[in-house]
């Protein structure tokens, strides 16, 4: 296998959706890579494309859903030139994805047992035995009590962050690389969340995977990623580490979303939310998608679509503003 | 009127018969709950799902019959009274902005509907301004009165929700988790409503949120639930800023603060564990099986909400 710096390396991808309305561009050309056991978070609402791109790297799109354009290259190769054999060894082994919703990505009628063993089968040459060893020790690593028992028991016998431990188990099965994890924590309360978040890390620290991390909860990425990603209308808005992005923030959609947001600071003023509606994605504006619900919309936002630039060391954001400023610097 | 609050809750007890095997055992959503809310107040209700606080609300409008306990409304006791003319006086708004409309109404019907059922308007053309006030009141374009509730975003769904609550023109509104759904962006724009519409109109707000930091922001006073039973009660600010319960600091500690500073710098108090079933409710206190504090005292009987100075209510024995 080629030398590789990155274990994920995302170049201008696109992902398109057939729809009886037209075609559906979900995700417009979405760069970005990551480092051996780092993490990454894509945050965006509804509709930015974030669950998609994380969809497109691991192939599992909708029928009506295909990457039209781009690359992704896992250590070195690109994958999406991958056959549906090679990819299926590609899902578990090489990389992982844990869901939203642990109720409905379990399967009722299976044993928690059965459904890690058959993760362990499919990619290792275990016996049954073996598969249920290696399960019982997966259960007892993510701190499921009574591993021994739970093996052998169905999804609704769990509650909600069990579930959520159990779906991390089995991504974590076969040792994979990467692991996706999308809104890993939305459906669960936040004293659970909390032990979940916890979980995910110690595992990084453990068995040094990569992890991606998706969701429209600044606060769960806050703390933990080494470089975030905030996305909108399929395209990538601004990156950078998390100081970057909360503190000196360079677009003005994630401007936007720090100041709508409560926090203890703004606590008794009123919030400033960003106006209009979510985008859609049929009737994308023709320049910046944010640009409809920009205040400091410019005549150039709504024609050109703006090219991500270089604001700090490793902050790049897709703005118009920030090229007036340098402007505007420069005849200063 | 005879008091000084507009809603009066004491003692209330919910529970639901739950059939085991061959036995029914009663699942005790709400156990001994008591709070006032004062003209004009939001009182936020923070807790984890299953903790009873949607029951609070949905009992205090009468969508269930309380098992026991007394809610006064004005001085007058609920139960007592017309649940007509008790509904003109208190409204909901739900959480789920797409299952709460009804898909084959037009916007106008079911903002109209309130005012069908209390006869609010003498003719058709009265109806129709009336609710076209109501739509501007919460930004809604009066051009879409003729759409069906399909045709709009989450966020104006949730304002259509609210424009149908206005209608009756309420002292009391129950928001039972309204902006859970909606994105983040469209959040603040909803909570801004809400306070905007406190303003003008002079209304209560019990808010049910799981988010403590939308709580916060809107809230008066913020009581916090755990399975059934209120664990405190306190000024907002002064909850976020010194909470005495156990439960209450594990669960401020726990919510995620989106800034990387504090984040790194915030201690976590992980709880152990699950909430028990309510099916199987530890003796005591409830929250005694994940408290580190936890004595034996705790095992035998639940504590009082007794007060800690300046209205801050704790439930605890050992804080």
């Amino acid at each position: 296998m080629a030398d590789y710096k990155y274990v994920i390396d995302v170049q201008d991808l696109h992902t398109t959706f057939k729809t009886d309305k037209g075609d559906v561009h979900a995700v417009n050309g979405v760069n970005f890579r990551l480092e051996p056991g780092k993490t990454l978070g894509i945050v965006g609402e509804s509709g930015s494309g974030k669950s998609v791109t994380s969809y497109s790297i691991m192939q599992i799109l909708a029928n009506n859903g295909r990457i039209s354009g781009g690359k992704v290259l896992y250590k070195g190769e690109d994958i999406t030139k991958w056959d549906a054999k090679k990819m299926a060894g590609f899902r578990g082994k090489c990389c992982s994805i844990i869901f939203q919703d642990p109720m409905t990505s379990l399967n009722p009628v299976f044993t928690i047992g059965y459904q890690l063993e058959e993760a362990v089968l499919l990619h290792t040459n275990r016996n049954r035995k073996e598969a249920k060893e290696r399960a019982i020790e997966m259960l007892t690593l993510v701190g499921v009590n009574e591993p021994e028992k739970r093996v052998d028991q169905y999804p609704h016998e769990l509650s909600g962050g069990m579930r959520q431990r159990v779906m991390i188990a089995m991504a974590l099965a076969c040792e994979p690389d990467i692991l996706i994890a999308d809104e890993p924590t939305t459906a669960l309360d936040v004293t659970i969340q909390a032990q979940i978040l916890e979980l995910m890390q110690d595992l990084q620290k453990k068995l040094g995977m990569a992890i991606i991390i998706v969701t429209h909860d600044l606060g769960v990425i806050a703390s933990m990623c080494d470089e975030i990603i905030v996305m909108y209308g399929g395209r990538v808005c601004e990156r950078g580490t998390a100081d970057d992005i909360f503190y000196a923030p360079a677009h003005e959609y994630t401007k936007g979303l720090l100041r709508s947001i409560p926090t203890t600071e703004n606590n008794g003023q009123r919030l400033v939310p960003i106006g209009g509606t979510p985008i859609n994605l049929l009737n994308m504006p023709k320049g910046c998608a944010f640009c409809p619900r920009c205040d400091a919309a410019m005549k150039i936002c709504l024609t050109e679509v703006p090219e991500e630039l270089q604001v700090g060391e490793n902050h790049r954001a897709a703005c118009w503003m920030n090229v007036k400023k340098m402007y505007e610097e420069a005849n200063a | 009127m005879s008091s000084e609050y507009l809603v009066e809750v004491s003692h209330l007890k919910q529970y639901f018969p739950v059939r085991s095997g061959f036995k029914t055992i009663p699942l005790k959503a709400v156990d001994d709950v008591s709070f006032n809310i004062k003209p004009g107040e939001t009182l936020g209700l923070v807790g984890e799902s299953g903790c009873g606080k949607t029951t609070v609300g949905r009992t205090l409008l009468r969508l269930y019959k309380p098992t026991s306990g007394s809610i006064k409304f004005e001085g007058e006791e609920v139960t007592e009274k017309n649940i007509h003319a008790l509904r003109k006086e208190m409204q909901m708004v739900f959480q789920d902005p797409y299952s709460s409309l009804n898909p084959r109404m037009t916007v106008e019907d079911i903002i109209g509907e309130p005012l069908d059922v209390h006869k609010l308007y003498s003719n058709r053309a009265e109806r129709h301004e009336k609710v076209i006030s109501l739509m501007e009141t919460v930004g809604l374009n009066a051009e879409h009165a003729t759409r069906y509730a399909h045709e709009f975003s989450g966020g104006q769904r949730q304002r259509i929700g609210i424009a149908r609550a206005l209608a009756v023109d309420p002292k009391f509104i129950v928001c039972d988790e309204p902006v859970s759904a909606l994105d983040v962006s469209i959040q603040a724009q909803v909570v801004n409503m809400f306070e905007d519409l406190q303003a003008e109109r002079g209304m209560a707000y019990l808010f049910i949120a799981h988010d403590l930091l939308v709580v916060q922001h809107i809230s008066d006073r913020i009581a916090v639930m755990y399975l059934g039973h209120m664990m405190e009660l306190a000024e907002s600010d002064e909850l976020m800023n010194n909470p005495k319960h156990p439960y209450t600091q594990s669960l401020l500690s726990a919510v995620p603060i989106p800034d990387p500073e504090t984040a790194r710098n915030s201690k976590r108090i992980i709880l152990e564990g699950d909430v028990p079933s309510p099916l199987r409710m530890p003796s005591g206190c409830p929250f005694r099986t994940r408290c580190k504090y936890a004595t034996e005292q705790c095992a035998m009987a639940m504590p009082e909400l007794t007060d800690r100075g300046e209205g801050h209510m704790v439930a605890c024995w050992n804080r």
